[in-house]
């Protein structure tokens, strides 16, 4: 701006020559900043002075440009750090899992004994603590598949219940996704105040802990002759509105003049449902599907209480009774049931973060 | 007359009486979508939800004689229900807003300019799709007497902890608990963080507010909403903290771990209907008032941010 002051064509004038000094009167009534600048001196500078300045003023701007983009960097740098800690905190117990499934039975028990003997309650009080000194070593020192040989080979149970798993959770989320898609389309095309109030019921009975819904569902399952079958934990997995509450909280931004618009084609509520609704909300069904079955996948609480016989037990259960006797095979078994949920991550991951995204937005 | 006359009454009527039939085909229609849903649900939750309601004023499963509120009374008395309803109400009440501050933080992180967002994003997002009974053996590695961090933390001339067996199971399941829902709870504020308008935070920029400013007083009434649905995903999914609990300690927990769903597995091993029932009325009414608070805290503060 200063530069504009002076422009080449006004004659320069030697600054010993200076305009009177500009008075700002004494306005003793204004005690603010102005009384501090009464005498404002315009001064006409040399061009030597002013390039001078003008130099300066640049490696100023540069000097802080420089300081800004120090502390830029060094925040960023602090950001991945901290990302990177988590990252780590986060994926550390999966690696692990994965690395001592490789290890041979005997390493495992002579690293984690320690461990597993104070797990057991009956040797919890006693001087095992003192006694045992631990080995913890979390990377095998050989990779052996000794786990995985007698996991798989010879011993059938594990099988057993990894098939227990898959046959409770595939139908239950292929049928609770069929259930909630038609379910959330009528809630969402047919907004009338009664229906309102349905789906606020709907809200409210999937905002219910399994410690509240177990009860009536035990009671039902009693009536209905199927308690301790798989069909005790699968049919109200099927009607559970978990699904019915997000999928319409989808359909419900599918903008309306496209239903219009197909209306206006001449199509039927059919036609709509699966060439409109159910297209643009793809992502909210996969990924639904995908939150369904790492839900279900994990559930612990229902077979627990629905199921009494050991051998119909899904693979979640059993895993956790398997821990002190058998520890040799038990982190192939964990790996193993882990691998079903982190294919499906790997395969999905676009859909389900789309999905869990949208979800938030109203 | 003839049929074409004009008659206002008669034209009104037809009117009235096309709407109602087409309005009864649309009822017909979208009742025909909700059927499968519907009869699931009341069969297998709101039917069986009333029966537990009438039983849990009888005696027993096999009495059915009226004994009004005294079940009620017995399960609030019991010590066993109130240490339980006490660890769970803790628990929450811990973990929730860790959850949601944690969640917030991390998606500020991953909203910021650094390198590599979206490989952090997955690998935060990996805990959840992981089963807890396939992590367990590794928490138990960590945390047991004679675990790995009390021999690392030997090292540092620390007394070793009893974790799962004192007071500090609490943290212990807590960090499991986040390690889990955190990145969840991530994906819903990143985009929650990505949907405030630019311009807005821009223009605060040029106004010279800081980065703290910027965060209270632009993006954080765009974020309400969203905080209260992940509060609400956290508290569901704070219930469910029972799976650790049962995987890691088994039926018997230490006292400070003893969940009410132990107390709820207790009552189902001794058949006991009338406490059962009773129980499970209880907290629903506590889940419905919470959820209720909840949901009223939301329209006043939704209410502010529009003004």
């Amino acid at each position: 701006m200063k530069k504009n002051a002076i422009t080449p064509l006004q004659p320069l004038q030697p600054a010993d020559v200076r305009p009177a000094p500009l008075k700002v009167g004494d306005d003793s009534h204004n005690h603010g900043s102005v009384r501090d600048i009464q005498e404002v001196e315009i001064v006409r500078l040399s061009p030597e002075e002013l390039e001078r300045r003008h130099e300066k003023a640049r490696v100023d701007a540069r000097r802080r440009a420089k300081v800004r983009n120090i502390i830029s960097h060094f925040w960023t740098t602090v950001g991945v750090a901290l990302a990177v800690f988590i990252a780590i905190f986060a994926l550390m117990p999966i690696v692990l899992t994965i690395l001592d499934s490789f290890m041979s039975t005997d390493e495992i028990k002579t690293n984690y004994s320690a461990v597993y003997n104070s797990l057991s309650s009956a040797a919890a009080e006693t001087k095992t603590y003192l006694s045992s000194t631990p080995k913890l070593k979390m990377i095998p020192d050989f990779v052996s598949f000794s786990q995985y040989k007698t996991l798989l080979f010879l011993s059938p149970t594990y099988l057993l219940k990894f098939w227990n798993s898959v046959a409770l959770v595939v139908p239950i989320v292929l049928g609770q996704i069929t259930v909630g898609c038609l379910a959330s389309y009528s809630f969402s095309r047919y907004r009338k105040k009664r229906r309102e109030v349905l789906f606020f019921s709907y809200v409210i009975l999937m905002l219910m802990p399994f410690q509240v819904t177990l009860v009536p569902n035990y009671l039902i399952a009693n009536k209905l002759g199927i308690y301790n079958t798989w069909w005790a934990i699968i049919l109200p997995g099927i009607f559970s509105t978990f699904s019915v509450f997000l999928l319409s909280k989808y359909m419900r931004q599918i903008p309306s003049s496209y239903i219009e618009a197909a209306k206006l084609d001449g199509a039927n509520e059919w036609q709509i449902f699966t060439r409109i609704s159910l297209p643009m909300c793809k992502s909210a069904v996969y990924a639904m599907a995908i939150l369904l079955f790492i839900d279900y996948w994990n559930m612990v609480e229902q077979p627990l209480i629905l199921l009494e016989d050991a051998s119909k037990q899904p693979l979640s259960v059993f895993l956790s009774q398997i821990n002190a006797s058998e520890v040799g095979v038990a982190f192939a078994a964990s790996f193993i049931f882990m691998v079903p949920p982190l294919l499906i991550f790997l395969y999905g991951e676009q859909y389900l973060v789309e999905g869990i995204s949208r979800s938030g937005i109203k | 007359m003839a049929a074409h006359e004009y008659n206002p009454e008669e034209v009104r009527k037809r009117r009235i009486k096309g709407r109602r039939k087409r309005n009864f085909r649309e009822w017909c229609i979208f009742t025909g979508y909700l059927t499968p849903s519907l009869l699931g649900v009341l069969l297998f939750f709101f039917g069986p939800m009333l029966i537990v309601l009438v039983q849990s004023f009888q005696r027993s499963a096999t009495n059915s004689e009226f004994v009004g509120v005294d079940n009620y009374v017995h399960v609030w008395n019991n010590q066993a229900f109130q240490s339980a309803a006490k660890n769970t109400l803790i628990f929450a009440g811990l973990a929730v807003p860790l959850a949601v501050l944690l969640s917030l933080l991390l998606a500020l992180l991953l909203s910021s300019k650094i390198p590599g967002k979206s490989v952090f994003r997955s690998i935060m997002l990996n805990p959840m799709m992981v089963p807890v009974a396939s992590i367990v053996l590794i928490w138990q590695v960590m945390f047991s007497y004679n675990g790995a961090l009390n021999t690392y933390m030997g090292w540092f001339g620390i007394d070793k902890i009893d974790w799962m067996k004192s007071n500090w199971s609490r943290l212990v399941i807590l960090i499991l608990f986040l390690w889990k829902n955190l990145g969840y709870n991530m994906v819903l504020f990143i985009s929650a963080i990505s949907a405030v308008p630019a311009e807005q935070l821009e223009s605060a920029k040029m106004d010279g507010a800081n980065a703290v400013r910027r965060f209270f007083s632009i993006k954080l009434p765009y974020l309400w909403p969203t905080i209260f649905f992940v509060g609400i995903m956290s508290l569901i999914n704070s219930f469910k903290i029972f799976r650790e609990v049962y995987l890691l300690t088994g039926d018997y927990p230490v006292n400070a771990l003893y969940m009410l769903q132990h107390f709820m597995n207790n009552m189902f091993s001794h058949l006991d209907n009338a406490k059962l029932t009773a129980a499970a009325i209880i907290m629903c009414i506590a889940m419905i008032i919470i959820v209720g608070a909840l949901f009223i805290a939301e329209n006043r503060l939704g209410r502010d941010t529009e003004e």
